[in-house]
């Protein structure tokens, strides 16, 4: 389904028929272990469970939840970092679910990844030209003598002065740690790189820097991003598509500005109404869909539909017996629900906007 | 948390067997006298000598040898350190008896020592962290250093002659026969056994203190509870002391189990009866059986303090759980 | 126009460090009626937070040179004992965190923590404070309040979690809560939740509210009043429309430029950061400390400290350019765009 979806809507900046990643049936499940002197496993905790997704070559794919969603971990699956337990992802055709060794090196070249937390994702003891310069050294695809040069190059592609590689992470700023850590996962041009919340630590002002930057790059480098975060202003304004998860699952997938003005699965839409808009006329017009409750916990998954308990269209007994798949619903939007939700243009029309 | 009462008794059993079959190699690696002959005395016959070691089984192969000593660790009645085998070989009192008779001595000396340590060592500490940088502050850093670095060997002549005979404060050192441990400890022949043993803790515990507080005065929820209004006193003892000396019970716990298998220098300067001094004295006679039993007393008592300890701490912070 | 609950003038709070002398607040005033909900925005190192602690009286005297006036309900809160203002706070004054994951303390009952914020202002049995504090936590949305009152923070979600800390903080009845980024930690849906509840409780309880925050759209949808601070001062002030339908400083219109908006509008154009870094509090730019980064800048900027004018008026700015300039800036920069 997602297939056909996505190969219907190429985004503008594609380039190619196969995807540079292709993920199918994707489960990753943590188990919970009890016992005296062997660990018995009781329970999982259902991470990622079934996640079909395509990345193609060029284009910025938005992955977009909250707490216990599952995208961080998929994003780690995918980085290898950790195994998945069922599915298979595949780079550039190749499948890489289990390759290890020396190929699992190689593919590091080709895949890298920017964290959320500034702070903590640099080691304070080292200095900057030694964090940016630490994929050459390990890799060896840039003779010793020239690394220092390559990474004062790539602080100056990224905005940091190249005459601070001498200095250590505790004397940048926020947005500047960022850019280390941007830096740093270009080093050796990889084909694509997973942004995991990358400026959600970050002040306003910084975050627009660092987004803007991270747009050039794309453009100069032909950069493919799997863009993760939970504020959705951010995620709409970098991303060609995007993905809704929820619950180790994606429930909604759209091109373009499909999901922002229509979003079919109530989850999205839920999650769209809660995003704070700074614009109070508009903020007051806004439809408002308030969840109750928490987000669940991933270990125990509710029956059927797994949004079921808190949606405010929830009919029953469909929705807590059966779950439903991701089914087309506009040109490049899939979602998975029973009872999507109406046409934003039915709503307004309706009500003689 | 029944499951890992269970799972947890069983390492314990293998730390003892651990500690045990260790403790037997040296002693067979290790060149010593004959303890037969030793046992059998000094002018003996040839025959009384080969009966000893007889007697002790010693004349059986090594791991035999070690095996009847493995009976002895399992901590049950009627096997622990059981008279068959656990029999010294310098005193021909069985061990179990020489440790049990001596227990009052190190008890009194541990526990007298442990509340000495935590009265001077916590309110220093409590002291230090809320007047940061003060005088206070500097001056209890000094006495850690101070307490931390001194041998206890030296602190104890230094205090028995300044205070005993100097000052005439102190009585002497050592229990005479015939008094019991509790008209002992009356006559305050333990006061200055208390103060030297737990200085160094008392020092280490301070620093300690201090260290914890700090930190957990700068705790997110310790400005809620200023925001609440709560007078400064009930913040600081309330709300950081009680997550400050979380750690510091499961130090304790250890501590005063390591104590109960005897303060050896302690009790060997100051003349105690003690387990500590039973067990330097039966070392320095190769006596083989008195060393392993005490040494699969101190075992058991640490590794059933760690277990006690761990349990606490599932009491004391409600966010541990043990399954 | 009634009495205002809280007046502060002229605030300021250095703290000296071995770097040098922070200025972390630098002359700030400004009024808050009751029943109003104020947003005060700003990034990090803007002062907002230190603002309200210090209105709070949660900063450390000895380590801070406080000055100017803080008048509560008639009373200068600066000039009280600091037992005397223990009793203000928690009771007439409450604030909220941003982190409720370790704002709650992690050893005690949640029911017990709230219980005990009521026993130190009020005169009532272990038995009835427990009761008012399960009464509060029913208030607050959560349900089966008696079973949630046995439990440990640990125990709650992190919507709840916050929920207990309001809970908590209104247990008293104050007349101003003040909320310190009280929805960065949460997720969006939960953040909706707990903003809903604010403007809910701010009704029943009778109280005024300060939310201090970064997020513009947090602050559009439930404020009535803003404030925009930058490097300890006050930039902005006006009423909702007047920020986000005329602002008059070019911080807020850098704000506004820079932040990524969910509505309407299918081209994806580039977002307008503002250029530099937020400037350092020790050393703090001449004349006007958003100088070095504004693109309107002339000479008179690096030189003098603008006011904050007009000053009696509704809707003040601190910058030099004149009123037309800034409201043809305004509809040719920042409205354009958005």
């Amino acid at each position: 389904m997602s297939v056909e979806v996505t190969e219907r809507s190429q985004p503008d900046r594609a380039t190619s028929e196969t995807p540079l990643v292709r993920i199918r049936g994707l489960r990753k499940l943590f188990p919970i272990t009890r016992g005296i002197l062997f660990q018995k496993r009781i329970g999982d905790v259902h991470a990622v469970d079934g996640v079909d997704l395509d990345i193609f070559k060029g284009e910025t794919m938005g992955l977009v939840g909250e707490t216990g969603c599952g995208k961080s971990t998929l994003a780690r699956v995918l980085m290898r970092l950790y195994e998945a337990t069922e599915g298979s992802i595949e780079f550039e055709g190749k499948d890489i679910t289990r390759v290890k060794g020396g190929d699992l090196r190689g593919l590091r070249r080709e895949m890298q990844m920017i964290f959320q937390d500034p702070f903590a994702s640099l080691n304070p003891r080292k200095t900057v030209g030694s964090i940016i310069g630490a994929p050459y050294r390990l890799h060896k695809v840039v003779p010793r003598k020239k690394i220092k040069s390559e990474v004062q190059q790539l602080m100056e592609l990224v905005g940091l002065n190249p005459e601070h590689y001498n200095r250590y992470p505790h004397e940048f700023s926020g947005g500047q740690r960022q850019r280390i850590g941007v830096a740093r996962s270009l080093a050796l041009r990889p084909k694509l790189i997973v942004c995991d919340e990358p400026v959600s630590a970050l002040d306003v002002s910084i975050q627009a820097q660092v987004l803007n930057l991270l747009e050039d790059l794309q453009e100069e480098f032909n950069l493919t991003y799997l863009f993760i975060a939970h504020d959705l202003s951010v995620v709409k304004h970098v991303s060609d598509r995007v993905a809704v998860m929820y619950l180790g699952k994606i429930v909604e997938m759209a091109v373009g500005q499909t999901l922002y003005r229509n979003p079919k699965h109530p989850y999205s839409g839920a999650l769209l109404s809660a995003v704070p808009i700074p614009d109070p006329d508009l903020a007051a017009a806004k439809k408002r869909i308030i969840l109750e409750g928490d987000v669940p916990s991933p270990i125990d998954p509710p029956s059927g539909c797994r949004f079921h308990p808190r949606c405010p269209n929830a009919q029953f007994p469909r929705c807590s017996d059966e779950e439903p798949e991701l089914r087309p619903h506009h040109p490049g939007q899939v979602a998975a629900c029973h009872f999507p939700l109406e046409d934003r243009a039915v709503i307004d029309e309706a009500a003689g906007v | 948390m029944g499951r890992y009462l269970i799972r947890r008794s069983l390492f314990l059993i293998l730390v003892l067997f651990i500690v045990s079959l260790i403790t037997f190699i040296i002693f067979v690696k290790l060149p010593a006298g004959d303890p037969a002959r030793r046992a059998a005395g000094r002018t003996t016959t040839e025959a009384n000598v080969e009966a000893a070691r007889h007697a002790f089984g010693l004349d059986k192969p090594v791991y035999v040898q070690y095996a009847r000593f493995a009976k002895g660790l399992i901590p049950w009645p009627g096997l622990f350190l059981n008279e068959d085998v656990y029999f010294s070989y310098a005193n021909f009192v069985p061990v179990k008896e020489e440790i049990f008779a001596r227990l009052p001595v190190t008890l009194t000396l541990a526990v007298g020592a442990a509340i000495t340590w935590l009265l001077i060592g916590i309110p220093i500490g409590i002291i230090s962290a809320v007047r940061r940088r003060s005088v206070w502050d500097r001056a209890s850093m000094v006495f850690a250093l101070i307490g931390v670095s001194a041998p206890v060997f030296w602190l104890a002549y230094l205090f028995l002659y300044i205070f005993w005979f100097k000052l005439q404060l102190a009585p002497s050192s050592g229990i005479p026969i015939g008094t019991s441990v509790l008209e002992a400890v009356l006559q305050g022949r333990f006061i200055l056994p208390w103060f030297v043993l737990a200085l160094a803790f008392a020092a280490f515990y301070a620093r300690m203190v201090r260290g914890n507080l700090i930190e957990t005065m700068g705790e997110d929820y310790i400005r809620t509870a200023r925001a609440k209004g709560l007078s400064e006193k009930r913040v600081i003892y309330r709300h950081g002391l009680r997550a400050a000396l979380t750690p510091v019970v499961t130090m304790f716990g250890l501590d005063l189990a390591t104590l109960l298998g005897g303060a050896f220098i302690t009790e060997t300067v100051f003349n105690l009866p003690g387990i500590g001094q039973y067990a330097v004295r039966a070392i320095f006679n190769n006596d083989f059986p008195s060393v392993m039993g005490v040494t699969l007393f101190a075992a058991f008592f640490f590794a059933l303090a760690n277990l006690v300890v761990d349990i606490a701490y599932a009491f004391l912070d409600p966010r541990v759980r043990y399954t | 126009m009634a009495e205002p609950l809280l007046e502060v003038k002229n605030l300021t709070v250095h703290f000296p460090t071995d770097d040098g002398l922070v200025k972390a607040v630098d002359g700030v005033s400004f009024s808050l009626l009751p029943g109003e909900t104020l947003g005060v925005v700003g990034e990090s190192g803007s002062g907002k937070s230190v603002s309200f602690l210090t209105v709070m009286g949660l900063i450390d005297t000895a380590h801070a040179v406080i000055e100017g006036e803080i008048i509560f309900q008639g009373q200068d809160l600066l000039t009280l004992q600091a037992d005397e203002m223990r009793t203000v706070r928690g009771e007439k004054i409450s604030m909220i965190f941003q982190d409720p994951m370790t704002s709650l303390h992690p050893y005690y009952k949640v029911g017990d923590q709230i219980a005990e914020a009521v026993r130190v202002h009020q005169k009532v049995s272990k038995q009835e404070a427990h009761e008012q504090a399960v009464e509060m936590l029913r208030r607050v949305g959560i349900p089966r309040p008696d079973e949630r009152a046995d439990q440990y923070p640990h125990e709650f979600s992190g919507g709840m979690r916050q929920r207990a800390m309001i809970a908590m903080a209104l247990s008293l009845n104050p007349d101003l809560l003040i909320a310190d980024e009280p929805t960065t930690a949460l997720d969006v849906t939960v953040q909706a939740q707990i903003l809903d509840l604010l403007d809910r409780l701010k009704q029943e309880f009778n109280a005024s509210i300060v939310i201090v925050t970064h997020d513009l759209g947090v602050v559009a949808e439930h404020c009535d009043h803003i404030q925009v601070m930058y490097a300890g001062k006050i930039v902005e002030a006006g009423d909702r429309r007047d920020i986000y339908y005329g602002a008059h400083h070019p911080y807020t219109w850098g704000l506004l430029s820079s932040i990524p908006r969910l509505n309407e509008s299918d081209t994806k154009e580039r977002l307008h950061p503002i250029r530099g870094l937020p400037p350092s509090l020790i050393f703090v730019p001449p004349g006007c400390a958003f100088h070095p980064r504004c693109p309107h800048v002339f000479d008179r900027c690096r030189t003098d400290v603008p006011e904050l004018l007009p000053a009696d008026g509704h809707h003040a700015s601190r910058c030099h350019l004149s009123l037309a300039d800034k409201e043809r800036i305004f509809q040719e920069e920042v409205m354009a765009r958005s």
